[in-house]
């Protein structure tokens, strides 16, 4: 392999090197920090909810970046499409799932 | 032999799980049906056992059929499989249409039999009638509507299949040993649970729908892929045929539907067999999640039903009109909007579970927005025909029976959409007459459409036509008397699964009802008749020239029956419709330029492992014979690391001077056919190539 | 590129240009089976948020009196670790970096899996003696189906990367296996996203 070749690789790999040190500086932040909170029992019970809740989702979408590989680049284009309809899908399911019970709990308990 | 010694071998299995003593040790008339269905089981297998070998058939059926990753041949399979369903299944339901006719001071059945009646019959019509029924066209037609030479994923194919043939086996199994559940198709607890079924009935209904779950599951993510990348070079997605796009719709169902129905099997599952308390009585179970995850299943599975249907009649009503579908793009857009919106409306089979008014509200709204791409459909489908120069083949009788019948039992759904009037009618006859409105005219005769259309492709000769209008007459009006007299019975009140009744008024409906009961029985004698006849006279009516029918899209520029490999030559494609486009300009039979050699998929023994073990591995769990169900993982197990670790070791090449060599025989035998014209397409004188007087397109 | 004979409608020409990716689509259906996947776990989820009333606690352990951080956190640094070091195989299989450096990053990603799954065990084992088993509650019985479900992903996900560690030690790293690795990373990240839902609804929900 040409020299220029080589370096390009070399640039390639720690490029790629730095995305997954990245995602797992990123989720290890974003781990500790409602671990820390939820240890120390400062916030009240709903706002530490929203704190995990905000902190759970954003990491969520450090996986799919970082470890999943999915952006918004063209060659990511498909994954993406599915991850939205798959992400739509759950959603719709789960909220519906979620109103319909606790609706029935609230009327039957 | 030591109680202890008789679990660990045997399981609960014991002398009283033997159905087919019970007529002999109780002979009553409900007893004896009992055995009698035991029996035929019995004698059926061993009859069939018995032929194979004395025709010498398990050479070819072994080679041929069982290892086969041909996705044709395993479509065949399917369909073999939902048409001997289709027999049981019908039976079940015109037998509990003769105890209800007779039901006013009792009938014939005990009210135990009958709650296993219509728990087989459902769980059998839709899982193992109409969901192989589709899974066995979509197999045999998508990959030749998109010029692919076979499925993404062969040896899943086969796979999927030995999983769903295990599920049938469970079914018929539960026919000779011990029962099966009386908790309905939707096998609802506390009364699927321990504490009130504690026999071998529900968990014979969860084994067999885990089965064919997952075959369904992996079906779904096989026909995806192999659209979105098997696709012949040209063929853009807004060039494929209608039919496919259905089935593209289906398959992303079967991936997003089937894992709720795992989830609400699984824990019940758990419950039963684990004292889980996801759904008892006691201890903190909620068995109102039961409704709500089995419907999140339930209606996409019902859209999964009727959209392959709708594919069939988009191909049928375009052919036999002789003219180019009306609308495509309209009609893409309402199949994928049908698609995801059948995943908002599941709680309209609760409405009246005890949610409140605006939850209801939401739900209903969604279910009548669905009504709206249905609609589309259908106006697009009467616009196809209008001006067309209409063949009543018999699949174009079920194409218009369908779209008068399907709307009218869409109108009652709408009905049903509205929560007040729900609580009215949940549950009665109403229903069950709006459903089977949907499945029979929807479903069934899309299927029996889709079957008769194709089946010269497949076999290379067409099916008898007089039999076939027989049939068709028969099930129309078989289905008709069998169903519209519930509507009424319905708003009278008569409640759904109810052996016996009271109020005489219901009679005089029961026996109309059962009257379309033995219509339909001999819809299915017909259907029988239909193919000795038709095999007695194959060479009258062969499928030479590979398009019967003066067809539009790809599947018929292929001989009949179709070679392994599909296509000589991968296709390039420039139009939608490409063969018509093709025909019209004269080059209906093109001749490749070049060949080259062709690989295809090998033979592979997961199928046919699948159905044996999967089918022990079901038996084992229901009877609490543990070594058998382990034995059988580990079978299963060891079997596709297997695969997994030593790959496909049979590929077959074919070499390009054979291609050539068949592909132009059958140009050569083609050349002796006489092109037919519209008004000779049912005489024997059509041996599947059409006159060029068709491709007068009427105005568009 | 071949002149494609313009014959209307379709043409039969053998264009060796098109040719399908055996690897890419294996990938696509996979990536299908996961989302079939997370639908499961998604309902799982949502089952679980629906049991954290007093009706289904049935008067047994809540989650306050169960679940501890310590656990939970030495659970989560395994599994985030294991993601980050299956990245390092996937890289190393990218770059060429030799087979030895492949395995030795899926075997790090293994130890740390049976860590996790060590440390999840004796949670249970501790769970049951406190006598808080499924079968107590309909609130433990969704706890017990949603995290084991979890954890029997992981365990299939560890014997997934025996096997494969098998197969290239015998064959080395052809395209099949390289494909099959792909997957199985797919897999594995998939584990560590489901187990922040997991950590974030049950642990740290619990015990907010």
């Amino acid at each position: 392999m040409s020299p220029l070749k080589q370096q390009s690789k070399a640039e390639a790999y720690r490029h790629d090197l730095r995305g997954y040190q990245m995602g797992f500086a990123l989720a290890a932040i974003l781990t500790i920090v409602p671990f820390t909170l939820v240890a120390a029992g400062t916030l009240s019970t709903m706002a530490a909810l929203w704190v995990i809740g905000v902190l759970g989702l954003l990491q969520i979408f450090v996986h799919v970046r970082f470890f999943l590989h999915v952006d918004l680049s063209q060659e990511k284009r498909e994954e993406l499409y599915l991850m939205i309809f798959s992400g739509s899908l759950l959603i719709v399911m789960i909220a519906g799932m979620l109103w319909i019970l606790f609706n029935l709990y609230a009327r039957m308990m | 032999m030591s109680q202890a010694m008789w679990s660990a071998v045997f399981g609960r299995l014991n002398l009283g799980s033997l159905d087919f003593l019970k007529g002999i040790l109780y002979p009553s008339m409900n007893d004896m049906i009992l055995s009698g269905a035991a029996w035929l089981v019995i004698v059926g297998a061993v009859v069939t056992l018995a032929l194979l070998t004395r025709y010498r058939l398990w050479g070819p059926l072994w080679s041929k059929w069982l290892v086969s990753v041909d996705h044709k041949r395993i479509g065949v399979m399917y369909i073999a499989v939902a048409l001997v369903m289709l027999l049981r299944g019908t039976i079940e339901g015109v037998l509990m249409k003769v105890q209800q006719a007779d039901g006013l001071h009792g009938g014939f059945l005990s009210a135990n039999h009958f709650g296993q009646l219509f728990s087989t019959h459902g769980t059998i019509m839709i899982f193992f009638m109409a969901m192989p029924f589709l899974t066995g066209l979509i197999n045999i037609v998508v990959p030749l509507q998109i010029g692919a030479r076979d499925v993404r994923f062969p040896m899943l194919n086969s796979f999927s299949l030995g999983l769903t043939v295990a599920g049938a086996m469970l079914v018929m199994i539960s026919l000779v040993f011990g029962e099966f559940s009386t908790g309905g198709w939707t096998g609802y607890p506390p009364y699927t649970e321990a504490s009130f079924q504690p026999g071998a009935g529900p968990d014979y209904w969860i084994w067999s729908l885990a089965l064919t779950g997952l075959g369904s599951t992996l079906t779904g993510i096989n026909f995806v892929v192999t659209i979105l990348k098997e696709r012949a070079p040209g063929m853009t997605l807004m060039r494929m045929p209608l039919f496919t796009w259905n089935a593209f719709c289906t398959s992303v169902l079967m991936v997003f539907a089937m894992p709720p129905l795992t989830v609400a099997t699984m824990m019940l599952a758990a419950d039963r067999y684990l004292g889980f308390h996801f759904f008892t009585n006691a201890l903190g179970g909620n068995m109102m999640n039961y409704a709500n995850l089995f419907w999140l299943f339930g209606h996409p599975e019902v859209y999964i039903l009727i959209l392959p249907a709708f594919g069939v009649f988009a191909e049928v009503i375009s052919t036999f009109s002789g003219k180019r579908l009306y609308g495509y793009h309209t009609l893409v857009i309402a199949t994928m909007a049908i698609g995801f919106l059948s995943f908002g409306v599941w709680l309209h089979h609760f409405f009246t579970m005890g949610q409140e008014a605006n939850v209801n509200a939401v739900f209903g709204i969604a279910t009548m927005l669905i009504g709206i791409p249905t609609g589309i459909k259908i106006y697009d489908w009467m616009a196809t025909m209008y001006l067309g120069r209409i063949r009543f083949s018999v699949p174009m009788v079920y194409s218009l029976a369908f779209m008068v019948l399907f709307v009218i039992g869409g109108l009652t759904g709408i009905i049903l959409a509205n929560p007040p009037v729900d609580f009215e009618v949940h549950n009665t006859l109403f229903l069950v007459a709006h459903f089977h409105n949907m499945l029979i005219p929807g479903t069934l005769f899309g299927m029996l459409a889709g079957y008769t259309y194709w089946f010269p492709k497949v076999f290379g000769f067409r099916l008898n036509d007089r039999w076939g209008y027989a049939a068709a007459f028969c099930w129309i009006v078989g289905f008709i008397l069998a169903f519209m007299p519930l509507y009424p019975l319905g708003l009278m009140g008569m409640t759904r699964r109810t052996v016996s009744y009271t109020n005489p008024a219901y009679q005089p409906w029961l026996v109309v009802a059962g009257l379309g009961g033995l219509i339909v029985t001999l819809a299915l004698a017909s259907m029988v008749m239909q193919i000795l006849v038709s095999v007695r006279d194959r060479e009258k009516t062969r499928d030479i020239g590979g398009d019967p029918w003066n067809a539009r899209t790809l599947e018929w520029a292929t001989p009949s029956p179709v070679p392994a490999y599909n296509f000589p030559v991968i296709p390039h494609i420039h139009a939608l419709d490409p063969f018509a486009v093709a025909k019209e300009a004269g080059f209906g039979y093109q001749e490749p330029v070049s060949y080259s050699d062709i690989h295809l998929p090998g033979d592979t023994w997961v199928g046919i492992i699948t159905a044996v073990f999967g089918t022990a591995l079901g038996f084992g769990l229901v009877w609490y014979m543990w070594w058998l169900a382990i034995l059988s993982l580990a079978v299963l197990a060891v079997t596709l690391v297997a695969r997994g670790l030593l790959g496909d070791r049979h590929s077959v090449t074919i070499s390009a001077a054979e291609v050539r060599r068949q592909y132009q025989a059958w140009l050569e035998e083609v050349r002796t056919v006489t092109p037919v014209t519209r008004a000779l397409e049912w005489d024997p004188r059509n041996h599947g190539v059409a006159a060029n007087e068709y491709f007068q397109e009427a105005a568009e | 590129m071949t002149v494609i004979a313009s014959t209307p409608g379709m043409s039969l020409v053998a264009d060796h240009a098109h040719e399908h990716d055996p690897a890419a689509s294996a990938l696509s259906g996979f990536w299908l089976f996961m989302m079939s996947d997370l639908i499961i776990f998604g309902l799982m989820f949502a089952t679980y948020l629906t049991m954290l009333k007093p009706m289904s606690f049935a008067g047994g352990p809540t989650p306050k009196d169960l679940f501890d951080l310590p656990g939970a956190a030495m659970e989560t640094a395994a599994l985030l670790t294991s993601t980050f070091t299956f990245g390092m195989a996937s890289l190393a299989i990218k770059y060429d970096l030799g087979v030895r450096r492949v395995m030795f990053w899926m075997v790090v990603t293994l130890a740390l899996g049976l860590v996790f799954l060590g440390f999840e065990v004796h949670e249970f084992m501790h769970m049951f003696a406190a006598g808080a088993v499924p079968q107590r509650s309909g609130f433990l019985s969704a706890f017990f189906g949603l995290v084991p479900l979890h954890g029997l992903h992981v365990t299939a996900g560890s014997i997934w990367l025996v096997l494969m560690l098998i197969q290239i030690g015998r064959t080395g790293l052809t395209e099949t296996s390289k494909s099959r690795i792909a997957r199985l990373a797919l897999f594995w990240h998939f584990l560590d996203l489901i187990w922040v839902g997991i950590f974030s609804v049950v642990y740290l929900g619990g015990l907010a």
